[in-house]
């Protein structure tokens, strides 16, 4: 009876229901994300407040203590300073980002605007391939040959020897994880900026050209300057990738908790991190003790209300862009 | 006015070369320049040392082999599980997107404009799916975690000896991997419907069909190329995913399964992909036996290529201005 329902047509409206809850499906899926990483990080909240967000402890110490813990922990094994980690996170993404828009523009305006059709045709596919390369892959090349370089060749034996109480120079560090996220999100922000630069009226540029300017300055002055809220876009969105990297950082980047500031010279772009990604995703077999498990959702938490923000910041800086319908 | 005519050069010649530019100009020129070569040169040096290394290490003996725990790099086998891991999980993956995707799109398309509520609903669907494709792939490894560990779900994940709900299996992965593939496919499937002109609906009204028919008979037939993209695209970002897999499936390389029933005996098993493969045999991993992790990444960038080949093919068809929209759908 049921069968024969199904077989035939569907009435409108019954259809209409079925799908809209199926899509809604999807928001529940969300809702459930956001309420269950929120309930397994609560315990570090509720005994360390908001201070975990800041500096001031021992964090691997602290973790240590933590994957110590017994099945019933006290409250002294849930105390937890995360700032390296979200120190790690900012800086990371913030040299990847700024690096990556540089190069993101210009390449998207030699793709669109400078080079010829059958240059192009070949810049596209590789901008798509360096998109589609798995993560675990630039992991990969970056360990075993990044690494090592870096290592071997641009760190000099006295700057291992000038910090060698504080940490151990290997070569993995800031410098191959700076420059491999880099690439990572390059390709995204190409994609996206490309896309703006290409729906920008040829007209505008040509005004442009027959008023006198060169070709580059009419794109400097009319084009770029239109797509500005696409490449704002596109930063938003490669935020928000380069904040979830978790495989590749964890591999090239030292797996040691240190904050390298940039106060102790220029060795510090050769200095280990760790990420909160990179973290999640080392403690991920501690997740039997119970106080290293609300530490590891914590880090998920602020990750995902990070992607939440920036999925709304995204949103708000695209509304100018419907707006001129240049999208 | 006399004057003025006679300055003005013939055909190309007023077109400024760029000698004759300011020097930022030209400096912003070859920088531009440089930015597109520099991409070509790091895509085609990961490409060519990958392909230098696979063929290298590749043997067919590491593809039907299944890994053995060992201690030697000689007695510890091949990748035959994580190959099979890879295609499990991609196969759980898409069955369990592709209809949330296809609901989704054909209900905000054609259902969603109608009236304000409806309009309300079809933003919300559309954001809440923006924001799964914002979420990091690490954050959904731990929801997954978080949902499969509910003694409720017991029964659909691996349980350790002592009876405790470890929370992975075969189907947690694959069902948080389906949040990887819903994004692109649900906006190419959107995409694809948009793009149908408005008269093909009221033709097919015109004949009698209800919504429903139309959407079945004419509308999902018509965006099918659109849905392969998308399933490509969802592919290519589920087999690429390393975090889920290490998280949701363990770090078991062998399929381990669990309970006696056939299948499902595997879908609550755990085991490994290509990916969780490569990561555990690199240094970063436990195995530290690099020339099979670029064995398996070799597998692994093969595909990933192939399927950029198909998004290419099918792409083609309904190409975008700049070729690049298939990259901005992934994101």
């Amino acid at each position: 009876m049921a069968l024969e329902r199904l077989r035939k047509p569907w009435p409108d409206h019954r259809a209409e229901r079925t799908l809209g809850a199926v899509s809604l499906l999807v928001g529940v899926a969300v809702l459930a994300m956001i309420g269950f990483v929120l309930a397994g990080a609560w315990p570090i909240f509720q005994h360390n407040g908001l201070r975990w967000l800041l500096g001031g402890g021992d964090f691997e110490s602290e973790v240590a203590r933590m994957n110590a813990a017994a099945v019933h922990p006290s409250a002294a094994d849930y105390q937890l300073r995360a700032w390296p980690l979200i120190y790690g996170t900012l800086l990371t993404t913030a040299i990847a980002v700024v690096l990556g828009i540089l190069i993101a523009v210009l390449a998207s305006v030699f793709i669109v605007e400078l080079a010829p059709v059958r240059v192009s045709k070949v810049v596209i596919p590789v901008v798509r391939l360096l998109a589609s390369v798995p993560s675990v892959i630039y992991g990969l090349i970056g360990i075993l040959v990044l690494v090592p370089f870096i290592g071997n060749h641009l760190i000099t034996e006295h700057e291992k020897r000038s910090v060698q109480n504080v940490v151990q120079l290997t070569g993995a560090g800031l410098l191959p994880t700076a420059m491999v996220l880099t690439i990572m999100i390059t390709p995204i922000m190409i994609a996206l900026i490309c896309e703006a630069l290409s729906a920008v009226p040829s007209a505008w540029r040509e005004g442009a050209v027959a008023l006198g300017l060169n070709p580059l300055r009419a794109v400097r002055a009319v084009t770029l300057r239109a797509i500005r809220p696409a490449i704002v876009a596109a930063a938003v969105l490669a935020t928000a990738r380069a904040l979830g990297e978790a495989v590749m950082i964890q591999m090239i980047s030292g797996g040691k908790t240190f904050a390298p500031y940039p106060s102790s010279g220029w060795v510090f772009i050769f200095e280990p991190l760790r990420t909160l990604a990179s973290g999640i995703l080392d403690y991920r077999e501690g997740v039997g003790s119970p106080p290293l498990k609300a530490a590891v959702y914590s880090f998920a938490l602020l990750l995902l209300f990070s992607a939440l923000a920036l999925s709304v910041g995204g949103y708000m800086v695209k509304l100018p862009l419907r707006k001129y319908q240049t999208r | 006015m006399s004057a003025v005519a006679t300055q003005a050069p013939s055909g190309r010649g007023r077109r400024s070369s760029p000698m004759t530019w300011r020097w930022s100009d030209r400096l912003v020129l070859v920088a531009a320049w440089s930015a597109g070569i520099l991409l070509c040169l790091i895509a085609g040096a990961i490409v060519l040392y990958m392909g230098y290394r696979g063929v290298q290490y590749l043997r067919p003996a590491l593809i039907f082999s299944r890994p053995q725990p060992s201690t030697s790099q000689a007695g510890s086998g091949g990748f035959l599980d994580p190959l099979l891991g890879t295609i499990l999980l991609t196969v759980i993956g898409v069955l369990v997107a592709l209809p949330l995707a296809l609901a989704s799109a054909v209900w905000v398309v054609e259902y969603g404009q109608g009236g304000r509520g409806r309009q309300t609903l079809a933003r919300v669907v559309e954001s809440t799916i923006e924001i799964v494709a914002g979420t990091p792939d690490i954050v959904i490894a731990i929801f997954g975690l978080a949902i499969f560990q509910l003694s409720l779900l017991a029964p659909f994940s691996f349980r350790a000896e002592g009876g405790g709900v470890f929370g992975r299996s075969f189907i947690a992965a694959g069902a948080m991997m389906s949040l990887l593939a819903l994004p692109p496919l649900y906006a190419a499937t959107r995409d694809g419907l948009q793009a149908v002109p408005g008269h093909m609906r009221e033709a097919a009204f015109a004949l009698g069909k209800t919504r429903i028919t139309t959407i079945r008979r004419v509308l999902i037939p018509r965006v099918r190329s659109n849905i392969a993209t998308g399933t490509t695209l969802g592919i290519s970002r589920i087999i690429g995913s390393t975090a889920i897999v290490l998280i949701l499936l363990g770090s078991t390389l062998r399929i381990e399964t669990q309970g006696s029933l056939p299948v499902v005996n595997l879908l609550r098993g755990t085991g490994s992909s290509l990916t969780s493969y490569v990561y555990e045999n690199s240094p970063a991993g436990e195995g530290a036996a690099p020339q099979k992790a670029y064995a398996a990444a070799f597998v692994l960038l093969i595909f990933v290529l192939a399927l950029n080949v198909i998004v290419d093919r099918i792409g083609r068809a309904h190409a975008s201005a700049s070729g690049l929209t298939a990259v901005g759908a992934v994101v």
